[in-house]
């Protein structure tokens, strides 16, 4: 680890990240669709559905924030709306989690804008990228901004125009996400025996999804292959 | 509190909704950096920490594959082949979408 290069920050750097996010596209604009016709229907305003695009961007919060929205709010009920989305989103501390050597030098408020944007599609992009040598963090900012652009883009189209959308199932594109990941698996791999938590990670993960409602299942599959890869020597 | 209520209620709740979001969901994405500055990286965590990334991805795709059956898996896989062979994501994408279609279509 100590003979990695230091990280650095470019704006070459940049236009990398944000050609590299192309492959996201799809994913983020039929989430992003879906939950802006979502949003319509509940009858959301346009500012109430952009205000959490542009500021919560968390798909499947989002999504879990439809459900639980009011008309008039109660102190009760927007301690409950935190909750369920800290509860969706606390898989995002893991992404963080594998971000922190690669961020240590950066200055702190490029790091709270890079985080503010961060998802796991910039993330897998950004560690692909770290995976396979590149050390400039303009490119997970470059990721971050151009999907953040693409998300905003994508819910006012759903927002007026979401009926409009064809039936994503015909074109597999329910799945887009799930196979989006696992192409990205790809690059990871460095042989059977550093692969040997990634099964542990998803046997306990699907064990979870299985006996447990809700998105617990990611967080407590990830934690079992790193707790799986420091047991293994 | 009484204002703080009558604020809530008003048409300006919405507004403190998106905020209260935005405060948590910041926290979640920057707790994992300001958590591991603080963690001293043995080799044992580092063994930890470089399982994550697989891990992440494992835990997100199974559950969400095999609720969707054989064609979700065999479309996975047919991503996870193409990108092997060729390294671009872009292809490895469109062979796993157009497996899943052409499996659906047929079905």
């Amino acid at each position: 680890m100590s003979s990695s290069p230091r990280p650095f920050f470019s704006l070459a750097g940049l236009r990398h990240g944000a050609r590299a996010s192309l492959p996201a596209f799809p994913g983020f604009i039929m989430f992003a669709l879906a939950f802006g016709t979502a949003a319509a229907q509940k009858g959301l305003s346009l500012a109430e559905a952009m205000g959490l695009s542009l500021f919560v961007y968390a798909g499947a919060s989002q999504m879990v924030g439809l459900e639980v929205w009011q008309k008039v709010w109660t102190p009760t009920t927007i301690l409950t709306i935190m909750m369920v989305t800290a509860v969706v989103n606390s898989r995002m501390i893991l992404l963080g989690a594998t971000l922190q050597p690669w961020l240590r030098h950066e200055p702190i408020a490029r790091n709270a804008l890079n985080l503010f944007l961060i998802t796991e599609a910039g993330w897998l992009i950004g560690t692909r990228y770290h995976t396979e040598g590149g050390r400039d963090v303009g490119v997970l900012l470059g990721a971050a901004i151009t999907l953040w652009i693409v998300w905003q883009i994508a819910t006012i189209l759903g927002f007026f125009a979401g009926a409009l959308v064809p039936e994503p199932r015909a074109f597999g594109l329910d799945l887009v996400m799930p196979i989006f990941f696992s192409a990205m698996l790809v690059p990871l791999w460095k042989g059977v025996r550093p692969a040997l938590p990634w099964l542990v990670a998803g046997a306990v993960s699907f064990v979870t999804h299985a006996l447990v409602p809700g998105y617990g299942y990611i967080v407590a599959g990830a934690l079992a292959g790193v707790i799986a890869g420091m047991l293994i020597e | 509190m009484s204002d703080v209520g009558a604020f809530i209620a008003s048409p300006w709740g919405s507004a403190v909704a998106i905020a209260a979001m935005t405060l948590v969901t910041f926290l979640c994405r920057i707790a994992g950096v300001v958590l591991m500055s603080h963690v001293r990286i043995t080799p044992r965590v580092e063994r930890g920490l470089r399982a994550l990334p697989g891990s992440i991805i494992l835990a997100t795709i199974l559950p969400a594959a095999l609720d969707n059956g054989w064609p979700a898996l065999v479309a996975l896989g047919a991503a996870i082949a193409v990108m092997a062979a060729t390294r671009i994501d872009l292809l490895g994408l469109a062979a796993g979408l157009g497996t899943l279609s052409v499996i659906r279509a047929l079905l």
